[in-house]
C-alpha cells in the first residue's frame, strides 16, 4: 500500500474532521491531494502531532480529530501513547504510516523494520482499538470502523517507502497555523 | 508519603491566578514543589488534568489546546524545561503559540539535592539563548500580577514566556 492512496481513499472523511499531520511525506501528499483549513501540518517536532491531537482532542471533545502520524515520529515519543491511553479521547482516531523508515531524511530504517510493534505498543500502553492493516481496502475498512467505534484508536498502516520528490510546499507555515486556528474557533 | 515542607499557600495562590487568567487546561508531570498545585488541578472539576510521561508532551497538547481555543498552563521542574526544549523551539516557537510554563526553579540557592544542580545553573541562560521571557516567583504578594503580565505578552506576542517558582515561594523552611 501507498501512503498517498491510503490518504486519498479517505480523503472525502476528512472533510468535517479536525485533522493534524507530522512533517515530510505525509504533510506534502495531503497537500497535493487538496488542503483544507482543517488541516495542520506539524512540520517540524518529531512525536508532538498525537500530543498536539491530544490536546484540540479534550478541548474540543464534540469534534472528531485525526492525527496522521508515522513509525519515525511516534517512536520518539512512545511514552505519548500511555498518555493518550489514560485520557482516552474517543473522538480521536490515530493513524501511524509505518513504512519502517526515515524517509525524508534519506531512508535508514526505524525500529519497526526489525520488528518493533507499534500497535503491540499502543494495546499495551492501554489505547483500546489498535489494529495494524497492510492493505488499502483494509485500511479503508479499519478507518471507517474507527469512525464508528466512536473510541480512541490507534491504526498502524504498513506503507511503502515511497513518496513525493519534494517536502516543501507553497503553503506557509503560519498561514497554515492560524488559518487552522480560525476554522477551529468558529466550529 | 514523605512530608514535605512545600508551601500549600504560596500554591493556593498560583492556582488561583491560574484559575483568574481562565486557565482550564493543566499538564504535568509530578515533582516535588508542585504536588499540591497537581492536586489542586486534580479536585477541580473545572480543569482538565493531563499527567504527562514526559514533560515535552504538555508543548504539543498546550499548543493543540490553544489553537481549539482553550488556555492552558504547563507544570513543570526545571529539568523538564530541558527535556522540552525542541519541542518548545520547533512547535511552539515556530507556530506562535503562547505556551505558559510554570517551572519550578531546582537547584538555585539553598538546594540540598545534589541531583538538582547542574539543571539549576543553566536554567537562565537557557531561557535566555531561547529569548524566552521570564520572571520569578519569590513572594505570594506578587504572584497574581506577575503571572497575570506573563499571561497577557504570551497572548500579544504569540511566544511562550516562563515564570520561575522558587525556593522562597515553594518551600517552607
Amino acid at each position: 500500500m501507498r501512503r498517498a492512496d491510503a490518504l486519498a481513499a479517505i480523503y472525502p472523511q476528512l472533510e468535517h474532521a479536525v485533522v493534524v499531520t507530522i512533517m515530510g511525506a505525509v504533510a506534502a501528499e495531503l497537500q497535493a491531494i487538496g488542503h483544507r483549513p482543517n488541516f495542520f501540518y506539524l512540520q517540524h517536532a518529531m512525536g508532538l502531532a498525537s500530543s498536539m491531537g491530544l490536546g484540540i482532542a479534550l478541548a474540543r471533545p464534540e469534534k472528531q480529530v485525526i492525527v496522521f502520524d508515522g513509525d519515525g515520529s511516534i517512536l520518539m515519543n512512545l511514552g505519548g501513547f500511555t498518555t493518550l491511553a489514560r485520557y482516552r479521547p474517543r473522538n480521536l482516531v490515530h493513524v501511524v504510516f509505518d513504512n519502517e523508515s526515515l524517509l525524508s531524511v534519506g531512508g535508514f530504517p526505524t525500529a519497526t523494520s526489525t520488528g518493533s510493534d507499534l500497535a503491540g505498543i499502543a494495546a499495551a500502553a492501554g489505547v483500546p482499538r489498535t489494529a495494524t492493516v497492510r492493505t488499502l481496502d483494509e485500511f479503508t475498512h479499519a478507518f471507517a470502523d474507527a469512525l464508528r467505534a466512536g473510541d480512541l484508536t490507534t491504526i498502524v498502516a504498513k506503507v511503502e517507502a515511497v513518496g513525493p520528490s519534494a517536502f516543501v510546499t507553497d503553503l506557509a507555515l503560519l498561514e497554515n497555523r492560524f488559518e487552522f486556528q480560525k476554522w477551529l474557533r468558529q466550529r | 508519603m514523605r512530608r514535605v515542607p512545600v508551601s500549600v499557600s504560596s500554591s493556593r495562590v498560583i492556582y488561583d491566578a491560574l484559575k483568574a487568567g481562565g486557565v482550564r487546561l493543566v499538564s504535568a508531570l509530578p515533582e516535588t514543589w508542585l504536588v499540591h498545585l497537581i492536586r489542586m488541578a486534580e479536585d477541580d472539576p473545572d480543569m482538565t488534568l493531563v499527567r504527562l510521561a514526559k514533560e515535552e508532551e504538555g508543548v504539543g497538547i498546550s499548543a493543540g489546546a490553544h489553537l481549539a481555543g482553550v488556555k492552558s498552563a504547563m507544570l513543570m521542574q526545571n529539568h523538564g524545561f530541558l527535556a522540552s526544549i525542541n519541542g518548545i523551539v520547533s512547535c511552539a516557537q515556530l507556530y506562535r503559540i503562547p505556551l505558559l510554563m510554570l517551572i519550578s526553579y531546582r537547584g538555585e540557592f539553598g538546594e540540598r539535592d545534589p541531583w538538582q544542580t547542574e539543571g539549576g545553573g543553566v536554567t537562565e541562560d537557557l531561557l535566555r539563548a531561547l529569548r524566552i521571557p521570564f520572571s520569578y516567583l519569590d513572594d505570594p504578594s506578587h504572584v497574581a500580577r506577575r503571572l497575570h503580565k506573563a499571561q497577557t505578552l504570551a497572548q500579544s506576542a504569540n511566544r511562550p514566556v516562563a515564570l520561575l517558582l522558587c525556593r522562597d515561594l515553594m518551600w517552607e523552611e
